[in-house]
């Protein structure tokens, strides 16, 4: 075997700690050094926008475990600033140099800050994404509302949900006609708004956010409708950005437009400016722009995904790219969970590919939603609502349509 | 082989399901409680670890290890 002496992983998240994981169970003995610049060693995001909020769980509960025997040289609280890759070295911010064999990505993704106009005001403005953040928010809900959040997605729903159980005032402002839109679609989307309406949250749709008001201290905000809601605290949630700046002048090739992910073949390899995947460096987790699953009728080549399972579904098979073994294509159909306002939301697929919404069940008493996603003849996704049992067999069918296809690069 | 998830921490995920459908599964559908096989054959391996990897609150575990 011609695996790589030494495997450097930028990134001490899920899909570093992922990563090098199956690095070892693969059987790779050699030097493994994994840079983070955070404080923290890996620790588990989903947690930070429901449980933690409401104090159920502490940040010390959101901790990874590192499995016995991983052997690992932890360079924590230092971020990489650049790649050579003809050198095969990689710059810390610190200056210190590291060289390597085999480079794995893992540096996830970082929420996207307040786009104006104006600066946002000194303080009482708040985004979600590490462990600091969260705690910072819980400190500020504690204090009292109201809650503005900014984004009605998967996130900042959740955070709604939160704040509601904790019994703020919360407006929820979006620029799409329904909360999630863009993810479930309309059909789910309205059902949602409805349960978050019924939960007490001020849901103002079609709107955006054109102010944040008070110079030092936030004191609310001004809506394209030209209302002005008061604020205590404003989460923006506005979506997630991969941290990919430091590979700019590395010349890989990063998903412009789409994502802003480093562009990857199946395995995970990440591309050249010449397309071709560089056998000495993989991408995974939120950082990664895999292929599209279902290529053609204008669809990009690539998509960042950013579910918690990309990061843990493809972490064998990115490892086995790297090692230079063979691998069985291990065909990963992603999925995702969002837990608010008591409801159990589970969607496998990609339901926002589709173009038509099939309602198999819908129980408003019990709060239960089965639905299925449709493009042209192909299931491309589904979702459950309180049914998770109805999940896999939706799943095997979506992984039959999508593997039966062959997928480019 | 043993398998023991701690139904305090399940979540409903799924997730265990998808990797291992002849091991765990979602026995009443009014309840959604998951059922599992503790003593699976030994075929099964693979597939056990790949649930214990995938499930997102951690619950499901390897012959008493945390896996
Ligand atoms: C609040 C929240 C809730 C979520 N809830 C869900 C959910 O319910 N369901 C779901 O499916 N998914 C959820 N997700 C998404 C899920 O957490 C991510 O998909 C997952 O964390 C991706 O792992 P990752 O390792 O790729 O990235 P990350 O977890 O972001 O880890 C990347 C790490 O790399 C570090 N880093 C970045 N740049 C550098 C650099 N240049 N040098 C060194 N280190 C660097 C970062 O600081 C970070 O520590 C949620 C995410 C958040 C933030
Ligand atoms: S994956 Fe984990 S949380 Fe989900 S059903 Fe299985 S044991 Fe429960």
């Amino acid at each position: 075997m011609n695996g790589p002496g030494s495997v450097v992983v930028v990134g001490a998240g899920l899909a570093g700690l992922r990563a090098s994981t199956a690095l070892r169970e693969r059987g790779f003995t050699g030097g493994l050094t994994v840079v983070g610049d955070e404080p923290h060693g890996p620790y588990d995001r989903p947690g930070l926008s429901k449980d933690v909020l409401t104090g159920r769980r502490t940040a010390a509960d959101t901790d990874l475990p590192i499995p016995a025997g991983l052997d690992a040289r932890w360079r924590l609280g230092r971020r990489a600033v650049a790649l050579d890759r003809v050198g095969r070295r990689l710059l810390l911010d610190d200056g210190t140099v590291l060289g390597y064999d085999g480079l794995v990505i893992a540096t996830g993704a970082a929420a996207r800050p307040w786009p104006g106009p104006g600066a946002p005001p000194g303080s009482g403005v708040h985004t979600l994404r590490g462990r600091e953040d969260a705690l910072a928010l819980r400190r500020a809900l504690t204090k009292g509302g109201p809650l503005l959040v900014v984004g009605a997605g998967f996130l900042g729903s959740e955070v709604a949900s939160a704040a509601r159980a904790l019994e703020l005032p919360v407006t929820l402002v979006d620029a799409a006609r329904r909360p999630m839109e863009r993810a479930v679609g309309s059909v789910v989307g309205s059902v949602l708004a409805d349960v978050q309406k019924a939960a007490g949250v001020d849901l103002r749709l079609g709107t955006t956010v054109t102010g944040l008001l008070g110079r030092q201290a936030l004191e609310g905000a001004l809506l394209s409708d030209g209302t002005r809601v008061a604020a205590r605290t404003v989460l923006l949630a506005l979506g997630a950005r991969p941290n990919t700046e430091w590979l700019r002048d590395s010349g890989l090739r990063l998903n412009e437009g789409t994502s802003g992910g480093v562009s990857c073949d199946r395995r995970g390899r990440a591309l050249g400016a010449d397309g071709r995947p560089a056998p000495d460096t993989v991408v995974l987790g939120d950082a990664a722009a895999p292929p599209h699953p279902l290529p053609g009728d204008g669809s990009p080549a690539h998509l960042g995904i950013g579910h918690w399972s990309e990061a843990v579904d493809r972490a064998d098979s990115v490892a086995a790219a790297l090692l230079g073994q063979e691998c069985p294509a291990h065909e990963t159909v992603p999925s995702f969970w969002s837990d608010q306002f008591g409801l159990r939301i589970r969607s496998v697929g990609l339901p926002q590919l589709a173009d038509r919404t099939e309602v198999r069940e819908h129980d408003p008493v019990r709060s239960r939603m089965e639905v299925a996603y449709h493009r042209g003849p192909r299931i491309v996704g589904a979702l459950t609502v309180n049914r998770t049992s109805r999940l896999a067999a939706h799943r095997e069918r979506i992984k039959q349509e999508w593997h039966q296809r062959t997928i480019p690069v | 082989m043993k398998v023991h998830v701690d139904m305090a921490l399940c979540e409903s995920h799924g997730q265990c399901v998808f990797a291992a459908p002849d091991v765990f599964a979602f026995d009443d559908e009014e309840e959604e409680e998951l059922v599992y096989e503790p003593s699976p054959g030994p075929g099964r391996r693979a597939a056990v670890e790949q649930a214990v990897l995938s499930c997102p609150v951690r619950a499901v575990a390897l012959d008493g290890g945390a896996g």
